[in-house]
C-alpha cells in the first residue's frame, strides 16, 4: 500500500482560499492528502501552528499566501515572507526535511497551479516518508 | 524532629549545581528557612541519603524542590521518588522547568555524545580507549551505573509537578519570594498559588521591564555582542544584537541586557506561550527591514546556530522537543 501523507494547508482568506475554491469549482482533479485550515492573512500563521502541527503527525505543512504586493492587508505577506526562512532555518536545526515545508504564493485566480502545488507537494512528502516526529515522541515516553 | 517543621527535599538532577547555589546565595534566609523546616535530602549541603527518602510515608515531605533535567535513570528514580514521598512539588530552575542547557543535547544522539565526552575529545590521552559500561563485574561484585538515556527530559514530562520556578538560576530575591510564599500556603496563612503557576517571576515579557530605550525596529543584519560596539542605552535587538527579551518571562530583574548582555531567555516563555523558539521566529523575523527573499535570507545568514538562539533553554519543551534528523 502506498503511503499517504497528510499535509496542514494554511491558506490564506483573500488569494490562496479562494484559489483553492476556484480549484474546487472548476472541477480540477488533485491529490486529496491537504487538509486545508483558512486563517484570515498569511501573517496570521505563528510559526507555533506550523510546529504544532508537526508535533501532532503532520506529515507537511503547506503556507499559502497573496502574491508580493497583493496583501489584503498591504504588507501581511511579508511578515511571511520573513518569518519563513527563519523558521526553516529552526527546522533545519530539528532535523525536519526541506520538503516538508513550504511557502507558496497563489492568487485567487490560480486554481490549477494551487492544484500543480499541492501534486507537487504530496509527491514529495511521500517520497519522504511518514514524518518522525510523532514516532520519535512515543519512542522516547516508552524508552524509559 | 518537631512535629510543627516543615519536611522539606532539595534535590538535583542534570544539573550544573547553580541552582543549589542560589538558594544558598539566599544567604542568612537560609537559616530561617531552616528554623521552620527539617531539611531531609539535599545532597549538595546536608546528609541524607535515597534509603532515607524510601523509607519515608508517602507524603511525608511537605516539599520537594527539584532542579536540574532528566538525563538518565537515576534522575527519574529519584524525581519520582520524590514526587512520591512529597505534597508539593516544585520543578526548580530552567533545566527542571523546560530542560535548560542539558536539553541542548536532544540536538545530538547518545551515541555521537558518548563518542566526543570519551573517544573523540581533543582533551582526552592519545590512544586512550577508556569507556564507561552500563554493566561490570569487579571480583564478583555486579556493578551498573544509571541509564544514559537518548534525550533530555523536563520534569513534568516525567511526574506530576505543582509548580516552576524558572531561571537559570533562579534570581536569590525571586528563590527567597517563592519559599515564603510555599511556607505561608503550607503553614496556612495564605491561600497556595494555583497549580502549575510559575512563582518567583511575573507575567509579562522581560523588555517591559527593560530600561533600555525602544524605537521602531528595522534591522539589515545580525551581530554577535563582540562584532560590535553597543550604544549602552537602546534597545539590543534594534543594534541587531540578537536578545531573546521579546519572548523570554520577566522576573530575572533585566539584568542580562542591564549589563550590555542580551537576554538568553533563561526564564521561559511568557504567560501563553507554548513554544519560546517560535515565538522568536516570528518576532526576530518581522523586524527584518526588507520585502526581497535574497535580502533576507542575506540578513538570516548573519544569525548561525539559530535553534540555539530560539531554544537555547527550552529545547525539550519545544514542540519538536529534540533532533528528528534520521
Amino acid at each position: 500500500m502506498t503511503f499517504e501523507p497528510t499535509i496542514v494547508g494554511f491558506l490564506c482568506n483573500w488569494c490562496s482560499y479562494t484559489g483553492a475554491d476556484l480549484a474546487g469549482t472548476s472541477r480540477i482533479q488533485y491529490a486529496p492528502n491537504v487538509r486545508v485550515i483558512r486563517v484570515m492573512c498569511s501573517a496570521r500563521i505563528d510559526p507555533t501552528f506550523v510546529l504544532k502541527a508537526l508535533h501532532d503527525g503532520a506529515d507537511g505543512v503547506l503556507i499559502c499566501g497573496c502574491h508580493p504586493g497583493d496583501c489584503h492587508y498591504s504588507e501581511g505577506n511579508y511578515k511571511m515572507m520573513r518569518r519563513y526562512p527563519l523558521l526553516k532555518k529552526l527546522l533545519a536545526d530539528y532535523g525536519i526535511e526541506e520538503d516538508r515545508v513550504r511557502l507558496e504564493w497563489v492568487s485567487a485566480s490560480e486554481g490549477q497551479r494551487f492544484a500543480n502545488i499541492v501534486n507537487d507537494m504530496t509527491e514529495r512528502v511521500r517520497a519522504l516518508g511518514p514524518s518522525p516526529v510523532k514516532m520519535a515522541l512515543a519512542r522516547d515516553m516508552a524508552e524509559r | 524532629m518537631a512535629e510543627t517543621k516543615l519536611q522539606l527535599a532539595i534535590y538535583w538532577g542534570a544539573a550544573c549545581g547553580g541552582c543549589d547555589v542560589s538558594v544558598l546565595d539566599t544567604n542568612e534566609f537560609i537559616l530561617e528557612v531552616d528554623k521552620v523546616a527539617d531539611i531531609r535530602l539535599w545532597p549538595i549541603a546536608a546528609d541524607g541519603k535515597y534509603s532515607d527518602v524510601e523509607a519515608m510515608a508517602d507524603g511525608e515531605l511537605d516539599v520537594a524542590i527539584m532542579n536540574g533535567a532528566v538525563r538518565n535513570s537515576e534522575n527519574e528514580h529519584v524525581c519520582k521518588l520524590l514526587r512520591q514521598k512529597s505534597k508539593v512539588f516544585v520543578a526548580y530552575g530552567s533545566c527542571a522547568y523546560m530542560g535548560g542547557i542539558p536539553g541542548l543535547a536532544n540536538l545530538v544522539p547518545r551515541s555521537e555524545i558518548f563518542e566526543r565526552a570519551y573517544l573523540t575529545n581533543p582533551s582526552i590521552e592519545p590512544g586512550n580507549r577508556t569507556v564507561p559500561l552500563a554493566e561490570t563485574s569487579v571480583n564478583g561484585y555486579h556493578l551498573e551505573i544509571p541509564k544514559f538515556y537518548d534525550r533530555v527530559y523536563k520534569l513534568d514530562q516525567i511526574v506530576d509537578v505543582d509548580y516552576y520556578v524558572p531561571g537559570c538560576p533562579p534570581q536569590p530575591d525571586q528563590c527567597k519570594a517563592a519559599i515564603l510564599a510555599l511556607v505561608a500556603a503550607l503553614t496556612g496563612q495564605a491561600d497556595p498559588p494555583p497549580k502549575g503557576a510559575v512563582v518567583g517571576a511575573l507575567e509579562r515579557a522581560l523588555c517591559d521591564d527593560c530600561r533600555r530605550e525602544k524605537s521602531e525596529k528595522k534591522i539589515s543584519r545580525f551581530y554577535r555582542p563582540w562584532e560590535i560596539m553597543q550604544d549602552p542605552d537602546k534597545c539590543l535587538m534594534e543594534q541587531g544584537i540578537f536578545c531573546a527579551g521579546m519572548a523570554t518571562r520577566s522576573g530575572c530583574g533585566v539584568r542580562c541586557p542591564d549589563s550590555g548582555i542580551p537576554c538568553r531567555g533563561c526564564y521561559g516563555p511568557p504567560p501563553g506561550v507554548a513554544d519560546q523558539g517560535a515565538k522568536l521566529v516570528s518576532a526576530v523575523a518581522s523586524i527584518i527591514d526588507s520585502k526581497d527573499p535574497d535580502e533576507i535570507e542575506q540578513a538570516l545568514a548573519t544569525l548561525p546556530d539559530f535553534v540555539s538562539f530560539a531554544n537555547r533553554y527550552s529545547i525539550p519543551a519545544s514542540q519538536l522537543q529534540r533532533s528528528h534528523r534520521q
